[in-house]
């Protein structure tokens, strides 16, 4: 007797195989459509007698530039009001702490433990200001300090900035270092060419390329890389870094990594690994050990901060003895008694932000990175190529799934995946698998293109996970890969069991006069709207 | 969408595909239909074309179905479970490429909002030569040659694409190569591609990207930017070769120039210098400035050099030189090779040997790849 066998029949059928789920559907307004003027959440104490006496008018002393002429445009909504919407809002989404997403591909999110978020949290954080002096603020300093030793040690660079608040903002600053490399020695202008792969992060080329340089994209061989000839060919006296991931969005590890260096080095190039998931990798492999001259590494991916949906994100930048002057100011130094930060830095390219990064997500990383120690990173990353690999045996035993590129072999901490054969067969296409999915309360990662692997689907579990939840994920492809045969009309029209259904008309999302991402945008394109009407 | 306010054309190409399965290299003229039938050949395009119509068949009450009678289109309708409107005249058991003239021309008179076909590589040249580029077309791939750009990848895909098309879901529309072979070449072992002109189909954006946020560049785009970067690059005095192609189009487009639709044209100074060159032409040319040659992939093979385009010839081709030489491709096209390299074949394997290797491929705004090319 466990507790699903009081369940009604159908629910209890899933308990060995998917998991049934129905997510919660909710006729919610827009927080500012719910505002009724006077209605208020909080009500601010009146200002005590004792103050008023000494002072009448306290706030007298703002200067007037900081006062608002207009109080803001805020809705007016009653606390129990907000919490309920809210709540509705979040039974309407799914998180990483509701459910294992594998299908986030390289964006699945890790386990982000609480305790590190309570620290994140502490009044000995919160309440500090990037603007108190330094002696002040010692403890967050010296843990910045102690975090980037640990970085340097899991990667061999010698010094690492934490300014970057994300992935491709830490390679549009690894660019920017390249270009300030070349810079020093006349060539900045005629180096003007980065080359990348195409199953390297696109942010490896579009990072670069916002940075000005031209790109240079090699496509892969049968083994899942791109052949040595090909980067031979593509290097010239033109070249100024590589920038590659490895494993890149396939899984699959190219084991000539350094000869590739050698090549970009032989030509006058720097190297640039993206290290944004190095969840395979902590503690196996090193970024310097390659060869490599510049690295980062996603805090909010490899070191299990969260993602917090566009922000706040950490990238930290790492590079060699040679090219640490080039990095961002400041950069927080230790003289044996006292940690400060150094803005003297003349070859610096600058800062990237403001202040010396999120150093929430920095105090999450530190936790997580002592609370597992150095052999607890190397453990966390061989369970996530175990997780991994179990879960492509389970994954390749659907008929019709295959995983393109290197067949038979073993991947690391990622598989892209594709169901061209499930296609053919019963005319489901990724996209549709991918909504399916979401009645197993399931996102898809649909940023593919182009579809070098047809029909993809990617899928990372990480080490979070357990075995247990494995076996249900796989098992809800099966039902999916199942249904496509016997249902392909059910998977077409899916999710079915969402907040939201298929959406079937023209999509708003994709059209600029409809979407908008504030509540003012909102409101001045339905005026455009309704006056062409 | 209000009932009946679409219309959708249907022909299908009776006879298409016969070739095939008696291993004749295509069903083009009647003394080859004729073989295939004394072979025991059956022909498959009826019922390839009823699986391009049963994905359509839920919105039937949408759209009007226009067709031509019997076995051009009605039989195949009716089987499905249409109501097809038939209009104009066959002899049973007895149609021509005139007949599919004829069906097109009229239903692009009653302006069809798409042209269904059902046949092959000479269906589609039919289609083109009787309605060029006005009315959007899609091909059902029923026929032995599908060396044209204008079909889905399978008869089902056709049906789905038609419906997006019809539900306004698929709006963009694109110029796609019509090509050809001689069958006789063919059946001789020699394979010699032309390019006979364009049809207009509907782009079909993979589902996938219809629903992320930052969408993937139209091919107009991606034609656009590769265009900016070949311009930007174009030395003074130089000639510049340019080879048929929707993506080479695309330089003169954007430079306000007419290109020859097949042919090849030859630029100095962002001006024609000669349009619809011969290979002589272009030889006496080349005695006189030094030149470059652009060239884009003709046809699904990858073809750079043979197919389409050999008035560059072996020759052209030895005087311009290796690095003078620079291959034009949207990123959708590189991918659609799935890993096999570019392909030469310039009937010289002195030259097809020389052009081996890896090339330098223009495929955005500043933006190349390096692709291998094989013969």
């Amino acid at each position: 007797m466990n507790a699903l066998d009081f369940l009604p029949e159908q629910i209890k059928d899933e308990k060995t195989t998917a998991r049934f789920y129905h997510q919660a559907q909710w006729t919610e307004r827009l927080i500012f459509e719910l505002s009724q003027p006077g209605q208020r959440g909080v009500l601010v104490p009146e200002v005590e007698p004792e103050i008023l006496a000494k002072d009448p008018d306290p706030l007298a002393a703002l200067p007037d530039k900081l006062r608002r002429k207009q109080p803001p445009a805020l809705p007016e909504v009653s606390q129990v009001h907000v919490l309920r919407h809210y709540l509705r809002l979040s039974q309407e989404t799914l998180g990483a702490g509701l459910v294992p997403d594998f299908g986030m591909a390289t964006s699945t999110m890790k386990y982000n433990p609480p305790i590190n978020e309570q620290l994140a949290r502490s009044p000995k954080l919160s309440e500090l200001h990037p603007l108190q002096d330094e002696r002040t603020v010692q403890g967050i300093l010296e843990v910045i300090y102690r975090f980037e030793q640990i970085l340097k040690e899991i990667s061999g660079m010698a010094r690492f900035s934490f300014q970057p608040r994300a992935g491709s903002h830490a390679i549009y600053t690894n660019a920017s270092i390249v270009r300030a490399y070349h810079a020093a020695r006349g060539e900045a202008e005629r180096r003007d060419e980065v080359i990348t792969t195409i199953f390297a992060h696109p942010s490896d080329a579009a990072c670069p390329g916002t940075a000005g340089y031209k790109l240079i994209t090699l496509y892969p061989e049968e083994c899942g890389y791109p052949s040595l000839e090909a980067i031979r060919a593509a290097v010239s006296e033109r070249t100024a870094a590589l920038f590659i991931t490895n494993p890149d969005d396939t899984g699959i590890f190219n084991p000539i990594i350094d000869k590739f260096v050698e090549v970009v080095h032989t030509a006058g190039g720097l190297c640039s690994y993206d290290q944004a998931n190095a969840n395979g990798l902590l503690g196996i492999t090193r970024a310097a050990d390659a060869g490599f001259d510049l690295c980062h590494f996603n805090l909010h991916k490899t070191f299990s901060t969260p993602h917090g949906s566009g922000g706040p994100g950490a990238g930290a930048c790492g590079v060699t003895e040679s090219l640490a002057r080039y990095l961002p100011v400041p950069i927080v130094e230790f003289d044996g008694q006292k940690y400060y930060l150094d803005y003297d830095r003349p070859d610096s390219i600058g800062k990237v932000s403001s202040f010396y990064g999120m150093v929430s997500n920095i105090l999450r990383a530190y936790a997580w990175a002592m609370s597992l120690g150095a052999d607890g990173m190397r453990e966390a990353a061989e369970v996530a190529v175990l997780n991994n690999n179990y879960l492509m045996k389970k994954i390749l035993e659907i008929p019709g799934i295959t995983a393109p590129y290197a067949e038979g072999k073993r991947r690391i901490e990622q598989v892209r995946y594709s169901i061209e054969e499930l296609t053919k067969e019963t005319g489901i296409h990724c996209l549709d698998f991918a909504l399916r999915m979401a009645d197993h309360a399931a996102h898809g990662f649909l940023s593919h293109h182009p579809f070098v692997v047809p029909e993809p689907l990617t899928l990372e579990p990480t080490e979070s996970y357990s075995k247990t939840d494995i076996d249900e994920y796989a098992a809800a492809w099966s039902k999916v890969a199942a249904e496509a045969r016997s249902q392909p009309e059910l998977v077409k029209t899916a999710p079915h069991q969402s907040a939201v259904h298929q959406v079937t008309e023209h999509d708003p999302f994709e059209d600029p006069d409809h979407w908008a991402i504030t509540w003012r945008a909102y409101q001045r394109k339905a005026k455009v709207r309704d006056a062409s009407k | 969408m209000p009932p009946n306010e679409k219309q959708l054309g249907l022909i299908i190409n009776p006879i298409s595909g016969i070739g095939g399965a008696v291993s004749l290299k295509g069903s083009d003229g009647t003394s080859i239909q004729e073989r295939a039938r004394a072979l025991g050949a059956v022909p498959r395009a009826q019922e390839r074309a009823g699986e391009a119509l049963r994905p359509l068949l839920p919105f039937q009450g949408e759209f009007e179905l226009i067709t031509y009678p019997g076995e051009m289109g009605a039989d195949a309708a009716i089987v499905c479970g249409f109501k097809p409107a038939v209009i104009g005249k066959i002899t049973s058991g007895n149609t021509t490429a005139a007949d599919t003239q004829r069906a097109a021309r009229e239903m692009q008179a009653m302006d069809v909002d798409l042209l269904l076909f059902a046949g092959g590589d000479g269906t589609a040249r039919d289609i083109a030569s009787a309605i060029g580029t006005q009315t959007p077309v899609l091909g059902i791939p029923t026929g032995v040659k599908i060396y044209s750009a204008v079909y889905a990848t399978n008869p089902r895909s056709a049906g789905e694409l038609a419906a997006l098309y019809l539900h306004g879901k698929a709006k963009e529309l694109r110029e796609a190569e019509v090509v050809d072979i001689d069958e006789e070449d063919v059946r001789q072992g020699v394979v010699s591609v032309i390019l006979y002109g364009y049809l207009r189909i509907p782009f079909r954006r993979s589902l996938v990207q219809s629903l992320k946020s930052s969408s993937p560049p139209s091919e107009q785009y991606s034609t656009n930017a590769i265009a900016a970067t070949i311009i930007e690059q174009m030395a003074p005095d130089w000639l510049y070769i340019l080879g048929p192609g929707t993506t080479t189009r695309a330089i003169t487009d954007r430079l306000g120039l007419a290109k020859t639709l097949i042919g090849v044209d030859v630029l100095q100074n962002h001006q024609i210098l000669a349009s619809d060159v011969t290979e002589k032409e272009l030889l006496s040319l080349l005695n006189q400035h030094p030149a470059k040659i652009i060239v884009t992939p003709i046809g699904g093979q990858g073809y750079v050099f043979g197919r389409g385009n050999q008035q560059i010839s072996a020759e052209v081709i030895r005087r311009v030189g290796k690095e003078n030489i620079i291959v034009v491709s949207t990123k959708d096209k590189i991918v659609t090779l799935r890993g096999q390299p570019l392909l030469v074949d310039t009937g010289s394997s002195t030259v097809d040997k020389l052009l081996c290797g890896y090339v330098k491929v223009v495929t955005g705004y500043n933006e190349y790849t390096i692709y291998r090319i094989s013969s």
